[in-house]
């Protein structure tokens, strides 16, 4: 059973989600991958505003393909979540709730989410195609230079994510792997 | 000698970028929908059916199969007796490629200089690996390739004492190191011999050769079939949520070598592995 949770992302909610546990997330969630991050990383280091509110919210780690006439978005999978490392720390400690990605965190960040008790969510990579159905919207609101890299903020019905890292640090990948290793 | 077109390659390469990203090759498909009876996790096997899910809304769609629509690579065999008039080869190819993501509303993922990192918005240049050959065809392969799993890929420079155990650990060490990263059930190209760069060469082709095919040198057949099976013992699983299914396939292909070396490369791809072949 799925269970369902909606935007924003406050503690509360999070509290309740165990890593392994399946989740369908409704509501707005914000697009960003690599250049953007570097972007936004920069401008808070400078100390001015970045275009997205953090507080509660959650970003996806996605560059999407164009969308066909008379589609909302094209192939809209997630990207690897280790190259966001770098910046993802500073986000979190601004507020940041959750992450979808695909693939292992450093312990930076394992550690971040646990002193701001936040989440990171995988969703199945290499299937944009299936993902996409669960786009409603999408509309691109910073970086437009960046291409498929702008920031874009998507609304999304039931989109099935599963905690890999939880609020206290459970870490799905470490432990699923052991229970069918055979040598 | 034959003349051909410089639109002809054009037009091949701009078809063979769509069609590939748009739908598997029979082989792919049919290997992964074969081991969804083979996967014993039950959160392994939802993963898997949810792949073929997704297969069946690119096809029927004509949508990309992921959104990483890959930088294309390009094999090319011209026969030497083949003269190509019109444009120059490097140029048709690219050509082909910037109509072919542009047409097929395929992603640009391509940068420009790899540090100030500007996109050149029309995923060109491709990489193109030219060979020329005895006859007066062309054969041209496309694969685009996602780089998720490109960089989870690795060389190891071993040692001639290291043997065939230091292949194996080899792969195994990179598949491990891969896990999650690299969207598994992933398909493993090995290359072993040659030189640096050759055996990156060699990986890279072994992704492009069927998944239903082993190669034709017998010990290394062998070898491909335990390292499908040490690999798949290791328990990653689909998504790297855990399972027996972790590879699809592994291609090892090999070159004759230095008296001091035994390069080995490994290029890990995802289970979106495309390659599209056409003769002109």
């Amino acid at each position: 059973m799925n269970i369902k949770i909606t935007t924003p992302l406050t503690s509360n909610k999070i509290d309740k989600l165990k890593a392994g546990d399946f989740v369908n997330i409704t509501g707005t969630i914000y697009t960003a991958r690599d250049a953007a991050h570097s972007r936004i990383y920069n401008t808070m280091l400078k100390g001015e505003k970045i275009p997205i509110e953090l507080e509660n919210n959650i970003i996806y780690y996605l560059g999407p393909t164009p969308a066909k006439e008379g589609k909302v978005i094209g192939s809209a999978g997630p990207t690897t979540s280790s190259r966001m490392d770098k910046y993802t720390p500073l986000l979190l400690n601004n507020g940041l709730k959750g992450m979808i990605g695909k693939g292992k965190r450093s312990k930076e960040v394992i550690d971040s989410i646990i002193k701001n008790k936040s989440i990171y969510f995988a969703a199945i990579g290499g299937a944009g195609a299936l993902l996409s159905q669960r786009i409603i919207s999408s509309k691109v609101i910073a970086y437009d230079d960046l291409g498929t890299e702008a920031i874009r903020e998507l609304e999304v019905e039931d989109f099935p994510v599963i905690v890999v890292i939880d609020s206290e640090g459970n870490n799905l990948y470490e432990n699923a792997q052991y229970e069918y290793k055979l040598s | 000698m034959r003349i051909i077109s410089s639109s002809e390659i054009t037009k091949a390469v701009k078809e063979m970028c769509i069609e590939a990203n748009y739908q598997l090759s029979t082989d792919m498909e049919e290997r992964l929908k074969s081991v969804c009876n083979i996967e014993k996790a039950e959160l392994g096997k939802k993963i898997l059916s949810e792949l073929m899910e997704n297969l069946k809304i690119a096809k029927e769609e004509q949508v990309p199969i992921c959104q990483d629509t890959g930088m294309a690579i390009v094999f090319i065999k011209i026969g030497q007796n083949v003269h190509v008039s019109g444009e120059s080869i490097q140029e048709a190819i690219n050509k082909g490629i910037r109509q072919g993501y542009e047409e097929g509303y395929l992603r640009k993922s391509i940068v420009s200089d790899p540090l100030i990192r500007e996109n050149t918005k029309d995923n060109t240049p491709g990489i193109i690996h030219y060979d020329i050959v005895e006859g007066e065809n062309i054969e041209i392969i496309v694969a685009p390739k996602g780089f998720g799993s490109e960089n989870m890929s690795k060389i190891y420079m071993l040692k001639p004492a290291d043997g065939v155990e230091g292949v194996k650990n080899a792969v195994l060490e990179t598949v491990q190191n891969a896990g999650p990263n690299a969207c598994p059930p992933i398909v493993v190209g090995v290359g072993i011999g040659g030189d640096f760069e050759k055996c990156a060469i060699l990986a890279k082709k072994a992704l492009t050769r069927n998944v239903d095919t082993h190669s034709e040198i017998a010990y290394i057949k062998e070898l491909e079939i335990e390292l499908l099976e040490e690999i798949n013992k290791l328990g990653i699983g689909p998504a790297g949520l855990g399972g027996s299914v972790t590879a699809l396939g592994i291609n090892i292909e090999t070159y004759p070598t230095h008296i001091a070396g035994l390069p080995v490369a490994i290029n890990i791809c995802c289970h979106v592995n495309r390659h599209s072949k056409r003769v002109i």
